[in-house]
């Protein structure tokens, strides 16, 4: 990472995309890019429990950014991507359309979130960069995976 | 911390849980050479290794202790007294050693006391503050007995031989075995239940591809796989004995201070399991043990009083069985008392007096493992705190062990203890439900079902609770499809994996099995953790994930079944009490034929019967069975109702005029009181309609469509009667159901009917052409009642002589006077159908009379 002239340091993110809208992960969060196959799923899981697969003999469980946005399924036959993500001793796939490239942005221009954001993509997001004709969310990924699960089962 | 203090304090702990095993011994033989012999050399160890780590207090302590320890070995008598106050030494020297691990410091203080007491003790001199206590009898099969027999004869000379003896021995194992950290031996079982996964993962492949040059070594490195498996397992194996050590200690301060005698007995203490188990399950067995202690061995007195010897015996014994490993713990005690677990059972509201009826007395034990249960009268410091048992079972519950209870009364209580060898690598079952594969631990499932429409095991249902007949035995199942909400089952089909919970049995449905495989248990994720069905998740050999049920998360879900159709039952009965004063009717509800439950009044039904199918004659294609020196005809309700070939066969008898049919069903489901809501809808004859009782779409049959198919000549006669009398009645009633149930019964005692369904509709057809001699009505009425009409009848003038009879739901005196003001000429209750006819035909004879 380099610092520019004015002090500001730049990030680098990885960058995918679910239902049309671009997001950005910090590139420290995320361990690899695999596409999930064979996911297995756990009933009584909730929705945003995509189920749990074998990553080269780990097991992943398989969150759906989809659902926690709480957006609508994703179309039939239309294969996901998985951004994988250690967190607290775990493996997580975090399930989204496509994946696209690494960016890099100044920390500066990262803008807090506009206050009408939809409530859904508010509680996860870290903020957005505006970039030549569209705007990329940075997602909070200790927010995606905080399903509140833990606290209502203790 | 220190290094050198870390493995002093390791050390140090292991040969004090030995002195504590061996003191037991040695106070109840005194003399054995060799068991002094040990313990002197321990206490000699530690004080030997206290002066070299510099802890001071702790070596004056354990010198004191060596000094009299020396006497003893030198001959003089050892005493009670001299046993208890070594014991406190021992206590205390514990409890410097724990300050020790805390604070890696020697705690202030000082031990004059002790230190006082055992040298005067050392010096030959009396030791007053020292309480004598009674001595219980440990014995242990480990125990020679010709070596303390040998001892006692020579006493004292032959121990420094023997401890040279067995120094020598151990000091040869100590050279064959070295220390390694739990972690090490953690890590390594971790790494070969990755191979292992990763073995089963490569099988797998070589399985679809049938000339693979890969198959013979990958068999070799299969086997080399298992044996490593087997080898590292062996490593964290531990002898069940290490959790025994501290409970002869326990046993021995129980007895004093309840002034009991008891002989502890262990059997099987060599046996081996996982390190992890056995660590988990110390505090269950010690708990257990003094359990046995506390409430079930009783005092000694109590003991020649029921004819049993003074001394009480507790047993424990180890051994393995199929994978698992089996701990009993047995006494010779009182054993449970029934009487006051019910009474504690009904006093926390856990279940009813009569559901306490229906269960049998292990069912009625195992409510000691309820949480907050505790049936001691009073509260000891030993047991009976209120916690335990349920933390007992739900700790050997953690591991994947069941834990059963036997008790019997004046004969003394068994724990049995089932626990897995290993928690790591378990033997599953892998089934499919829903299109979904699962693993299900072996040790949980007793046998496998193959469950059918045709075959000789059939799901049947008792209202919506699926159940399998298992030899002669009710065995309650529960579709995993719908425990996990995967769909519904379609119920007849599938697989009944017949699963144990403790001292629950109950069948899961699957639709499928594959096979048993050995599993690597991985922990579930957090996300998931919070799903009680689910134990774990594993990497099965084809690579793909699948969850391992977790039978008692499952059996939960079945606990929750039952709590939710009890509470739906309290809901209903409270709602019905509410409603007792509206329309309920006992409704008999039972099956012929169909699956679908059927009802009738249980008014109508005259007796409920079980006859023996030998008795059951067949005359003119038609089925008769003698029955109170009559012939009774019996009839079927549909085609499909079978003759039962052997065994009884219940009936419902319906008698009227002195003649009796019978009814053949397949089984008695209940009887329900029920506010009916009948859809009228006889479309099929025999039907009076259908109705909801309790969730369940029920039949309610026509009696009335049976009597007549019963004797061919009931209703000819009847309507022979009928034509020469003609007479009509006018039946009112804002029911349905007791329209179409009563309309049949007053045509078959030989009258024309009309129905209405109200007041005003009854008027209209009183005021009409149509000539009544009778009116029959309810009283409960909405807008115009019984008591309305009868006296806008009476008041006018064309139809003010017939005669009415009143039918309520409840006959109180108050309603017999106002009725007799309206002029009501008679009073039946609802449902009784006799009294009816009865009623209907002494009018119709007044009538005549009148005539």
């Amino acid at each position: 990472m380099t610092a520019m002239s004015d002090g500001s340091a730049l990030c680098e993110y990885v960058t995918f995309t679910t239902a049309g809208q671009l997001f950005g992960l910090p590139i420290e969060c995320v361990q690899d890019v695999f596409k999930p196959t064979s996911i297995t799923k756990v009933p009584l899981a909730g929705p945003e429990i995509a189920g749990v697969l074998n990553l080269r003999g780990r097991i992943v469980t398989a969150i759906e950014l989809r659902s926690r946005l709480g957006l609508s399924a994703r179309e039939r036959g239309a294969t996901p991507m998985a951004i994988g993500i250690e967190a607290r001793g775990e493996s997580f796939g975090l399930l989204v359309d496509v994946v696209g490239e690494v960016l890099k942005l100044p920390e500066a221009e990262r803008e807090p979130n506009p206050v009408n954001l939809d409530r859904n993509l508010g509680r996860l997001a870290a903020g957005v960069y505006r970039l030549d004709g569209q705007l990329l969310v940075v997602l909070d990924i200790d927010r995606v995976l905080d399903l509140g699960i833990e606290a209502a089962a203790a | 911390m220190d290094d050198l203090l870390r493995e002093f304090l390791t050390e140090t702990n292991e040969s004090l849980n030995l002195v504590d095993a061996e003191l037991v011994r040695f106070e109840q033989e005194p003399n054995n050479g060799a068991i002094l012999g040990n313990i002197f050399r321990l206490v000699h160890t530690i004080k030997g290794t206290c002066g070299f780590l510099w802890l001071p207090r702790l070596e004056t302590l354990t010198h004191a202790a060596e000094t009299l320890m020396g006497k003893f070995r030198d001959g003089m008598p050892v005493t009670a007294e001299a046993v208890t106050l070594i014991l406190s030494t021992i206590d205390r020297v514990k409890a410097i050693l724990d300050a020790i691990e805390q604070t890696e410091q020697e705690p202030a203080g000082d031990d004059a006391d002790l230190i006082d007491l055992l040298g005067r003790m050392a010096r030959g001199e009396a030791t007053a503050p020292v309480a004598a206590s009674p001595a219980p009898a440990v014995a242990s099969e480990a125990l020679d007995d010709a070596d303390a027999l040998d001892a006692s004869e020579k006493p004292a000379k032959t121990a420094p031989e023997r401890g040279d003896e067995d120094r020598a021995a151990s000091d040869r194992l100590a050279n064959h075995s070295i220390r390694v950290n739990v972690d090490t031996l953690d890590h390594l079982m971790t790494t070969v239940s990755e191979l292992v996964l990763t073995r089963n993962q490569l099988l797998e492949i070589v399985r679809r591809h049938e000339d693979s040059d890969f198959k013979v070594p990958l068999q070799r490195l299969s086997n080399v796989t298992a044996e490593l498996q087997e080898g590292v397992m062996k490593t964290r194996m531990q002898p069940i004995g290490n959790a025994w050590q501290k409970l002869p200690r326990v046993v021995r301060d129980l007895c004093a201070e309840l002034g009991k005698d008891i002989e502890l007995s262990m059997r099987g203490a060599d046996t081996e399991l996982d390190r992890q188990v056995l660590d988990l399950v110390k505090d269950p067995l010690t708990h257990l043990v003094r359990n046995c202690a506390d409430h079930g061995i009783e005092t000694p007195a109590e003991r020649i009083a029921a004819g049993k010897p003074p001394k009480g015996a507790i047993r424990l014994a180890a051994w393995h069985e199929g994978g698992h490993i089996i701990i009993e713990i047995s006494d010779n005690g009182r054993g449970l008392d029934l009487a006051r677990i019910k009474a504690k059972v009904i006093e926390k509201g856990l279940a009813s007096e009569a559901q306490l009826a229906a269960k049998s007395d292990a069912d009625i034990c195992n409510y000691i493992f309820s949480p907050g249960f505790s049936t001691a009268a009073k509260v000891t410091s030993i047991s009976g705190r209120g916690v335990g048992m349920d933390v007992v079972r739900s700790n050997i519950e953690q591991i994947g062990g069941t834990v059963d209870l036997k008790s019997e009364p004046g004969a003394g209580a068994i724990f049995t203890i089932k626990i897995p060898l290993t928690l790591a690598i378990v033997s599953a079952l892998i089934v499919e439900a829903g299109g979904e594969r699962f693993a299900i631990p072996q040790l949980a499932v007793l046998e496998l079902v193959r469950a059918g429409k045709d075959g000789e095991h059939r799901i049947e249902r008792i209202k919506d609770a699926p159940v399998l007949r298992l030899r002669n035995k009710l065995l309650p199942l529960l579709p995993l499809k719908e425990v996990l909400r995967l769909g519904e089952s379609d119920g007849s089909n599938g697989f009944v994996v017949v699963t144990q919970v403790g001292n629950q049995v109950f069948g899961l449905v699957v639709d499928g099995v594959f096979h048993t495989e050995e599993i690597v248990i991985k922990p579930m994720s957090s996300k998931l953790r919070h799903i009680a069905v689910f134990s774990g998740t594993t990497i099965l050999g084809d690579g793909s994930v699948i969850m391992i049920l977790d039978p008692n998360g499952v059996a939960q879900a079945l606990g929750r079944a039952a709590a939710a159709a009890a509470q739906a039952e309290k809901a209903e009965l409270q709602s019905r009490q509410e409603d007792s004063d509206e329309d309920t009717v006992s409704l008999l509800v039972f099956r012929a034929g169909s699956q679908q439950p059927k009802a009738v009044p249980l008014s109508l039904v005259t007796r409920l019967e079980e006859i023996d199918c030998r008795k059951i004659e067949i005359s003119d294609g038609r089925h008769l069975v003698q029955y109170r020196d009559q012939l009774m005809p019996l009839l079927r309700i549909d085609g499909e109702t079978h003759l039962k070939r052997e065994g009884a066969q219940p009936i419902l008898v319906f008698s009227a005029n002195g003649r009796s049919m019978g009814l053949l069903a397949d089984e008695i489901v209940d009887i329900v009181e029920e506010r009916l809501d009948i859809e009228v809808s006889s479309a099929s004859p025999g039907l009076v309609g259908y109705a909801v009782i309790k969730g369940a779409t029920t039949e309610i049959i026509d009696v009335g469509h049976f009597l007549p198919q019963a004797f061919e000549d009931w209703f000819r006669r009847r309507d022979q009667s009928a034509a020469r009398h003609a007479r009509t009645v006018l039946l009112v009633d804002d029911s349905p159901f007791f329209r179409e149930l009563l309309t049949p019964l007053i045509k078959a005692a030989g009258y024309r009917v009309v129905a209405a369904a109200s007041a005003a509709d009854a008027l209209m057809a009183l005021k009409s052409e149509a000539r009544f001699d009778l009116i029959v009505t309810d009283i409960d009425m909405p807008d115009m009642d019984g008591f309305a009409l009868a006296e806008a009848v009476r008041a006018t003038p064309a139809i003010a002589e017939i005669p009415i009879i009143a039918l309520a739901a409840m006959v109180s005196g108050e309603a017999i006077e106002r009725g007799r003001a309206v002029g009501f000429h008679d009073f039946v209750a609802k449902f009784d159908r006799a009294g009816l006819v009865a009623a209907i035909k002494e009018q119709g004879d007044d009538l005549n009379r009148a005539a």
